[in-house]
């Protein structure tokens, strides 16, 4: 069985999504939808287990061997992002009942948990795919189900949010599929390590700075990189509090995967940093992007929005450190990747604590919550000294990682705008620090003072995540240690 | 029954919509001999409920093939697509290697081509549907 994880690994979310449908009790839904996150997790780490030892592990669909045919190859890279979105997708699921419940119409409970793990097959696709077309379509596959999710939030404006995000996703998407097709008519393959063969080649072809082009505009939007950052907000503002985190998480961190797996594979990373120039792309725009968003997220009155500027500004560091074009930079761009999706998968855990508590995450409506829900307060400022990137935590060490990158290459702006962000990160979170510890609520009733915690099914998940950004901010081993591997092996 | 609908209108496709749907299954199980396949038969057979629901009403339609059916439908095709891939992992190949299904090779790409189509016919077919009743219910 060993020998069929790479297939299993997407094909059991996505046997469960139409199961799903067929199961019309919200609990038994909600239970499906976990136990899938959680075999989904223990595939990830026996596909990391399987990679450390015998290396890159090729799979063929339906037995044609590539480039005919359709290949999934795991490889550390892979290995690595598919225990992220499998460990996000497990912490999620498990906190989701409570929330769930009270955001998503029992009717609709079944159709959302489908939804959910069409969303989860597809992020598991494109990183399990090696085929540049099958990752397309488990970009779709993904995108699709995540509109969906988006739209069921509580109120009406999940549904522009959801249009919003549509609108744009699809340009994104059509971006790419027009950036493959062109691929394909130059190549003849679909097929990721045969097109790196051939691209060499044809690298004066006009044709190919076309099909370039298209894939840099097309995944830039879907990773959100300033300025194509406007979907984002309101789709993570409006989205049902779980999906929030679900997708805070994963999405665009599985489409940073796909800008590393397009420009450092299928496109030799020597071909897309010295002849297309991707780094004198990515690092103004990760520059303004760390910038603004931090700049408009300390402006926000709605939290889940702080958060998601924030998330642009964080996804800034990424291709900032992708951008830097040496292994280095790439590898923190990778550690930053793990460490952002713990910290910011718990506060919005957090905040969805809150609103399952409060009704709101209005920045006014968090006076005096340090005393009515201590624990979930605490969780959001130790994920917040990790955001902000305070020595001992996991934010600490992608930072670090991201500022001797810059260094290394001479870079100093960029060495700069990292330490100016984290200044930046500072004023937004203590807006909430202080306004959840040092303010009293305006209606200081009886009712305003009683303790509100959250349950400790949502508790566990939070401080679990907490624990994390704690531990990998002290053992590296794996955040780091899996990474270089990964990078390394994409640098030859 | 919808009132706009003239008698003509009804009489002639009480005669077409065997027809469209015959074809549609000629579409489904021939396809791997002439132009067609799984997806062009779900949306010919879904055309045939669609024009029956526009003239008859949607309700009327929906006696025969309710919601609930339709979604069950929406299920089961995506459902057989897949189990057709894990059965093939089950008897020791990979994930839709259909060559494990029977002893020829032909016979059994045949079989796995054919019960994959189905699958998407029937997914297909009921997607179109529950996209018309749904829009025709948010018009209503």
């Amino acid at each position: 069985m060993l020998a069929h994880l790479p297939a299993l690994q997407v094909v059991i979310p996505l046997i469960s999504a139409p199961a799903c449908v067929l199961v019309t009790r919200a609990n038994w839904a909600w239970l499906l939808a976990t136990a899938v996150s959680i075999i989904s997790f223990v595939i990830a780490l026996l596909l990391v287990h399987e990679v450390s030892e015998h290396g890159v592990l090729s799979y063929h669909l339906g037995g044609w061997r590539p480039p005919l045919g359709i290949e999934y190859r795991i490889d550390h890279l892979s290995a690595y992002l598919l225990t992220i979105v499998a460990a996000t997708a497990s912490i999620t699921m498990i906190a989701a009942r409570e929330s769930i419940k009270q955001e998503i119409p029992p009717e609709k409970a079944s159709l959302f948990f489908s939804a959910y793990l069409l969303c989860l097959t597809g992020l598991l696709g494109i990183i399990a795919s090696g085929d540049a077309f099958n990752i397309f379509v488990f970009l779709e596959i993904s995108s699709l189900s995540s509109y969906v999710l988006i739209a069921m939030g509580r109120d009406r404006r999940a549904l522009t949010a959801a249009y919003q995000y549509l609108i744009m996703g699809t340009i994104g998407a059509t971006f790419i599929l027009i950036g493959v097709g062109l691929l394909y008519m130059l190549t003849g393959t679909l097929n990721i390590q045969d097109l790196q063969q051939r691209i060499p080649a044809i690298v004066d072809s006009r044709t190919l700075h076309a099909a370039f082009a298209f894939l840099t505009a097309g995944i830039s939007l879907k990773i959100a990189l300033f300025p194509l950052h406007l979907w984002l907000p309101n789709a993570y503002a409006h989205a049902p509090s779980m999906i929030t985190v679900f997708l805070s998480a994963t999405a665009t961190k599985v489409s940073v995967y796909v800008l590393l797996r397009f420009f450092f594979d299928l496109f030799p990373q020597e071909i897309s940093l010295q002849q297309f120039h991707l780094g004198k792309i990515l690092l103004p725009l990760s520059i303004i992007a760390i910038l603004t968003a931090s700049f408009v997220a300390i402006f926000q009155e709605n939290i889940k929005r702080m958060l998601a500027y924030s998330s642009v500004a964080q996804i800034g560091y990424m291709t900032l450190a992708i951008g830097l074009g040496s292994a280095d930079g790439t590898i923190a761009g990778m550690v930053y990747l793990f460490n952002h999706a713990i910290i910011k998968g718990g506060l919005f855990l957090a905040m969805a604590c809150v609103l399952l508590r409060i009704g709101s995450v209005q920045l006014e409506d968090f006076a005096g919550l340090g005393r009515r829900m201590p624990w979930t307060m605490a969780a959001v400022v130790l994920l917040g000294l990790g955001l902000i990137g305070i020595p001992f935590t996991a934010g600490f060490v992608s930072k670090w990682y991201v500022l001797s990158a810059a260094i290394e290459q001479g870079h100093w702006l960029a060495a700069i705008v990292v330490v100016g962000g984290s200044l930046l990160t500072v004023l937004y979170i203590w807006k909430i620090i202080e306004h959840a510890y040092f303010k009293t609520p305006v209606s200081a009733t009886r009712q305003s003072q009683v303790i509100l915690e959250a349950p400790r099914q949502m508790l566990l998940p939070l401080w679990l995540l907490v624990a994390g950004s704690f531990y990998f901010g002290l053992d590296t081993s794996f955040s780091l240690g899996f990474a270089s591997t990964a990078v390394q092996a994409l640098f030859h | 029954m919808n009132p706009r609908s003239s008698l003509i209108l009804r009489e002639v496709c009480r005669l077409v919509i065997p027809a469209v749907m015959l074809f549609a299954l000629y579409v489904q199980f021939h396809g791997e001999y002439g132009p067609g396949g799984g997806f062009q038969a779900g949306v010919i057979f879904a055309a045939a409920v669609i024009l029956y629901a526009l003239v008859y009403g949607r309700q009327k339609a929906q006696r025969i093939l309710p919601t609930e059916t339709v979604r069950y439908f929406i299920a089961a095709g995506v459902l057989l697509y897949a189990g057709v891939g894990v059965a093939t992992m089950l008897l020791g190949g990979n994930f839709l290697d259909y060559n494990v299904l029977l002893q020829g090779h032909q016979q059994a790409q045949h079989l796995g081509i054919f019960l994959i189509e189905l699958g998407v016919g029937v997914t297909v077919g009921a997607v179109m549907i529950a996209i018309f009743y749904t829009l025709d219910e948010f018009c209503e």
